[in-house]
């Protein structure tokens, strides 16, 4: 079958605010700051996805459900989807949105600011208390950490601040 | 194929596909002794953490094998999986077990030498890993910026392992000194490109080994100072060269173990 309408990227990009991160899934990888760069050729797509983590096994998974999404496409023949490292996923590639949505999940957002010596805060993913502790930095997933506030006693996870400066 | 490949000489992809192995195949026997410690950490929290550095490590393993893969070398996990002993180019020190016993039976694993290993591993590939993310071949300079910044919570995890034990109990400083001894007598060949030292270095694909071991150096001095300790030496010509297919015993058991499922279905999709 041959579409006749030529494939947009910007449709591209609207079905990709629908695929999720498997992992939460209250968040796409748009606004993860996954996907780099979406282009077409005729009825082909191409789309450059970063990884967040290198070894994150849900990159398969993340992109499957991107070849599934985008192939929905009535007017989409070809799709291609390819893992790239330059320019490097750093967390505040993750945008506004993004950071609502990670915390409907119940996980603090990375911070926006790194202190000088490389050290970070986060508020409770519950109440917003400043008053939390570390208390392993390496959570379920590569991206993200465990914190307990103190002052509603929840435990919460925090999406890792993935950074160049690191 | 880009532009760059295809002007590239025979000596310099030479020179990449020699280091590409060494990085890889550091990790990924890197990251396999410490998957082994699944269910055996010290703590629950430890477990978690040294799984994610395990993985971690395992992903960073895939992405030099990726590299190898883009350069016409073969497949990336048959180049994980199948390839034999002696083709191996990791440094002894990553194929050491991590005690007496295996793991489905009774193993009596030494955590001392897991944080040792680790810590001093973690530090070298920080040093190398910021030097490759200068690096000539632009596809190993680019995984090199994401290791690095995945690389810091690994270093911080195990340099504060390192600080807490050496500060800790004489029994726990006891271990310690002695997982240090046995951790070292393996570093001769950490820094050491084997016989493609002049090909590597002179391809400014890396720093020298020279300057590397010196910047190892300084990079952990200010730790051992704190502690009140010297940096131990590296030795100046390893026993076994692992960057020359030199091996261990250990390495043998080891690829039969992690390559026995990948083996009975080479073309399954994991
Ligand atoms: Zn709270």
């Amino acid at each position: 079958m041959t579409a006749s309408v030529e494939v947009s990227a910007g449709r591209v990009l609207e079905v990709l605010k629908r695929v999720n991160d498997p992992e939460i899934d209250s968040i796409s990888i748009i606004d993860l700051g996954m996907v780099g760069e979406v282009t077409t050729e005729g009825n082909n797509v191409k789309v450059v996805l970063l990884p967040t983590f290198l070894g994150c096994p849900a990159l398969e998974i993340i992109k499957l459900n991107t070849m599934k999404a985008v192939k929905k496409l009535p007017e989409v023949d070809e799709v291609e989807v390819e893992f790239v490292f330059h320019p490097p996923w750093t967390s505040d590639r993750i945008t506004e949105q993004g950071h609502v949505n990670l915390r409907k999940f119940g996980i603090a957002p990375p911070p926006r600011h790194l202190e000088e010596d490389g050290s970070w805060h986060v508020d409770c993913a519950y109440c917003g208390s400043t008053y939390v502790t570390m208390e392993n930095i390496f959570g379920p997933t590569a991206c993200r950490s465990i914190l307990y506030c103190k002052s509603c006693k929840n435990v919460f996870e925090a999406m890792k601040p993935v950074s160049t400066l690191m | 194929m880009t532009e760059k490949d295809s002007i590239m000489s025979p000596e310099y992809k030479k020179a990449i596909t020699n280091l590409l192995f060494q990085l890889a195949d550091d990790d990924f026997l890197y990251a396999y002794r410490g998957s082994e410690w699944l269910g055996l950490a010290p703590h629950i929290e430890e477990d978690v953490a040294s799984s994610s550095i395990s993985q971690d490590s395992m992903g960073h393993a895939a992405m030099y094998y990726k590299l190898l893969e883009d350069l016409e070398v073969g497949n990336a996990d048959d180049l994980a999986h199948l390839r034999p002993v002696k083709e191996r180019r990791n440094s002894v020190l990553t194929e050491r077990v991590n005690g007496e016993g295996y793991y489905m039976e009774t193993p009596q694993y030494d955590w001392a030498y897991q944080v040792v290993r680790s810590y001093f591993y973690t530090q070298a590939k920080k040093v190398k890993v910021d030097s490759l993310s200068e690096s000539s071949y632009s596809p190993i300079a680019e995984v090199a910026v994401k290791v690095k910044m995945e690389l810091y919570y690994h270093r911080l995890h195990w340099e504060t392992w390192f600080k807490q034990l050496l500060s800790s109990t004489d029994v726990a400083k006891k271990k310690m000194n002695d997982a240090i001894e046995l951790v070292m007598g393996d570093f001769g060949d950490v820094f050491s490109y084997g016989n493609q030292k002049q090909v590597i270095e002179t391809s400014r694909l890396i720093a020298s080994e020279e300057l590397l071991k010196e910047k190892w150096k300084a990079s952990i001095e200010p730790v051992f100072s704190a502690l009140q300790m010297k940096v131990p030496p590296i030795p100046e010509q390893p026993t076994k060269n692992g960057r020359n297919g030199e091996h261990t015993k250990d390495l043998n058991e080891a690829l039969l173990t992690l390559s026995e499922v990948y083996k009975l279905d080479p073309v399954a999709t994991w």
